[in-house]
């Protein structure tokens, strides 16, 4: 287990009453009760249909009750870099935006490149609250020349492999990495930006940035590089790519291809990317300012299409925490990233099903069934009996205003703050302890 | 994070057109030698993280001539240069009594983050490649000096506009007013997205269709540095690009030859373009203190 143990009193079962269940990967979407016993799903039964007591129960009437959701990409900050977020504080901060598991990026300090580092991040020490599943670097320091020992870090428990904040841009590294991933079933996470196009670069090209009088990074620094990978993905037999935060129309259509060709790739996308473009920056607000920057109305409008005809595998946060002296600076200085994980949700029901009409169970599915197919998380993303007992309850009609400065992260640096949104996480049960619920 | 303060000039952008108006007409009335010392007391505090010279002399002579104090603050020699930030150097210069910031900046954005966070007016003297707000004011009160009205005039922008602050300011101020302007140039210099900033805006890569039958020629300075890396070489931009006495007879015979400075000759101009009897480019930068003088009153509430 990596589930941390929560310090409050545990129930060995939690019955959810009166909910409605929305299950895409076991094609349930019904009334349903859900009984959680040991850490596990003991029995899923229309309402009303479960016997036997439970030690606490719960009452979901009028709210949706889902398999707990998982983010493929966040940055918790350790080790190193506690003064931007902490483990504890990372994933209370998931907890209160649905999210049970979550997967860490490894640009930390020092990056995450070692087995022992992996084992230092699953430990219950840490204060987790959700479950964590560490990512780890792809290349030595992801310093892009040798690859790491995947083995190992594999067998410590990392999910996925990666240089995030960084691309793999050497071909042969790459290839390399998407060979020795394939021998070990084990996904190569891009960050796709070539960076000999990006340099000095703080936000998308176009005419936004042409009148703020920023240098800019072309669409096409990503899409070239979400291109070769595909290309490469579907040389190097049985290879996994899956691409982080993907932002721009023409690396959609890299991934289509590869896609059709039966490549095993799959690809994200963030809240920000779906809901903000560039010109969203405004007068140098640098909480609009992150990498993959904010694109053109264009690209956004085919991200929109990708979500919903299901080329998009998972909606993924890239929560990137910074303290307050890291962006109140000139906007070209300013550290790349916002924080997400509590507005997801609310951002996804709001844009994707309120605004763009996608069905509540192909959202559902972009948060769980979706992101536990990505990096192959086991009894997650599903609430089949036998499975881990994470679940997310939300009510997707509740209107709220996020807040930035009440986050449970220890940065604000949210383009969200005082946003009103529809769609609100009402408890979080990780292992069937409720994690999170709403005041 | 605030609204910046009243007074504040960070760009021409977001000028209410009444305001570019009202500061055209009180430049026109300033005179640096028999100037009223409408700032009396008042302390003007330059600060310049770039190095400057036209813009800085006239910002200082304009706050003297109307009396003000003023004191330089360059990054080198300050606290700059021991890590400070540009939130803290304003609270600084705030708490030792500045009334207004004069500031430079080579990073686009810098005066609009020290003015969310200051009470007093931040003017821009530039910032990175963004804008240039008191320089298009000088270039319009130039113009105007020579041409009835900005009505209906037609201006060529040549050089290196992706650079280029002052292009951009320009941009948005004479299109406002309804000159059409052409901007000419190399793509790395003049990239296509160029012609979305205002409108009324076109680009063209042939000086001739640029040329032909404008009123204003406003030539911007081509750094070497920049040229290196480009797919252009000086050689190249020279014979296509260059500004000179045969190709100023394409524009009207009225036409005037403006440059932001600092020029260098034989590049986007020839000697003969730059001293020539269309040229207006030492005007410019005489029309810079008034220009100035007029930002400074309106800034301190002065401008009555």
């Amino acid at each position: 287990m990596l589930t941390a143990k929560s310090p409050k009193r545990e129930a060995a079962s939690l019955l959810i009453k009166g909910g409605h269940l929305v299950d895409p990967a076991a094609k349930i979407n019904a009334p349903m009760d859900v009984l959680l016993r040991d850490g596990r799903v003991a029995e899923i039964a229309p309402t009303g249909k479960i016997r036997g007591s439970a030690d606490e129960k719960f009452d979901a009437r009028g709210l949706i009750v889902s398999p707990g959701f998982i983010d493929l990409h966040v940055h918790l900050r350790e080790p190193g870099q506690s003064y931007k977020e902490t483990i504890a504080s990372g994933t209370a901060a998931a907890a209160a935006g649905g999210f049970t598991s979550v997967c860490t990026m490894p640009n930390t300090a020092p990056v995450v490149d070692t087995a022992d580092w992996v084992t230092w991040l699953r430990n219950p020490e840490r204060g987790a609250v959700v479950n964590v599943f560490p990512i780890a670097a792809a290349t030595r320091g992801s310093r892009g020349g040798t690859l790491t020992d995947f083995g190992s870090l594999q067998r410590a428990g990392a999910v996925a492999v990666t240089d995030d904040g960084k691309p793999i841009l050497e071909d042969d590294v790459m290839r390399m990495a998407l060979r020795l991933g394939a021998e070990l079933n084990l996904p190569v996470v891009q960050h796709a930006e070539d960076t000999r196009l990006t340099e000095n670069c703080s936000m998308h090209a176009g005419a936004t940035s042409f009148r703020l009088g920023l240098r800019a990074m072309p669409a096409a620094a990503e899409a070239g590089i979400v291109d070769r990978d595909v290309t490469l993905a579907q040389q190097v037999h049985e290879s996994r790519l899956h691409v982080a935060h993907l932002s721009t129309s023409d690396a959609l259509k890299a991934v289509r291809r590869g896609k059709r060709a039966k490549a095993r790739v799959t690809c994200e996308v963030t809240p920000h990317h779906f809901t903000l473009i560039d010109e969203n920056v405004g007068e140098y607000d640098t909480n609009f300012k992150m990498n993959p920057p904010l694109r053109s109305a264009a690209d956004r409008e085919a991200i929109l299409v990708a979500l919903a005809d299901g080329t998009v595998d998972a909606i993924a946060t890239d929560h990137a925490p910074h303290a307050l002296h890291e962006k109140q600076v000139e906007f070209e200085r300013a550290a790349f990233g916002i924080t997400g994980l509590e507005t997801a949700l609310g951002l996804a029901i709001t844009q994707l099903h309120r605004d763009h009409k996608i069905p509540l169970t192909r959202i559902v599915e972009l948060f769980t069934a979706g992101p536990s197919r990505v990096f192959d998380l086991p009894a997650r993303g599903s609430l089949a009996r036998g499975n881990f007992a994470d679940v997310t309850v939300f009510d997707p009609k509740k209107r709220w205003t996020f807040e930035a400065a009440k986050s449970r992260s220890l940065s604000r640096n949210s383009p969200f703050d005082g946003w009103q949104l529809t769609g609100k996480v009402v408890a979080t049960i990780v292992g069937g302890n409720i994690v999170y619920r709403t005041d | 994070m605030n609204s910046p303060a009243r007074g504040s000039l960070l760009g021409i952008e977001h000028l209410d057109t009444k305001e570019i108006l009202g500061l055209l007409q009180l430049a026109r009335r300033m005179n640096p030698l028999k100037a009223r010392p409408l700032l009396r007391g008042k302390r003007v505090v330059l600060l310049f993280y770039e190095a400057s010279t036209r813009t800085r002399t006239s910002f200082e002579l304009a706050a003297k001539s109307l009396g003000a104090m003023t004191t330089l603050v360059q990054s080198s020699g300050s606290s700059i240069e021991k890590g400070e930030s540009v939130i803290d150097t304003g609270y600084t210069l705030r708490a030792v009594g500045a009334d207004c910031i004069v500031m430079r900046h080579a990073s686009a954005g810098a005066p609009h983050l020290m003015a969310r966070h200051l009470d007093i007016p931040v003017i821009n003297a530039g910032d990175g490649m963004h804008e240039h707000p008191s320089q298009a004011l000088l270039d319009a009160l130039t113009i105007l000096k020579h041409k009835k009205s900005l009505k209906g005039l037609q201006a060529t922008i040549i050089g290196d506009i992706f650079h280029s602050r002052v292009a951009r300011s320009a941009c948005h101020l004479l299109t406002r007013f309804g000159v059409k302007i052409i901007l000419c140039g190399p793509p790395e210099f003049v990239p296509d997205v160029a012609a979305t900033l205002a409108p009324g805006l076109r680009v063209t890569r042939h000086i001739e269709d640029a040329l032909r039958g404008t009123d204003v020629v406003m030539l911007l300075r081509v750094q070497k540095e920049r040229l290196e890396g480009q797919k252009i070489r000086l050689q190249d931009y020279i014979a296509r690009y260059q500004m000179t006495g045969a190709r100023l007879k394409l524009a009207k015979r009225d036409a005037i030859v403006m440059h932001p400075g600092p020029i260098i000759r034989g590049l986007e101009l020839t000697a003969e373009v730059a001293d020539g009897p269309q040229s207006v480019i030492v005007d410019e930068v005489h029309n810079g203190v008034p220009t100035r003088m007029a930002i400074l009153a309106r800034a301190l509430g002065k401008a009555s």
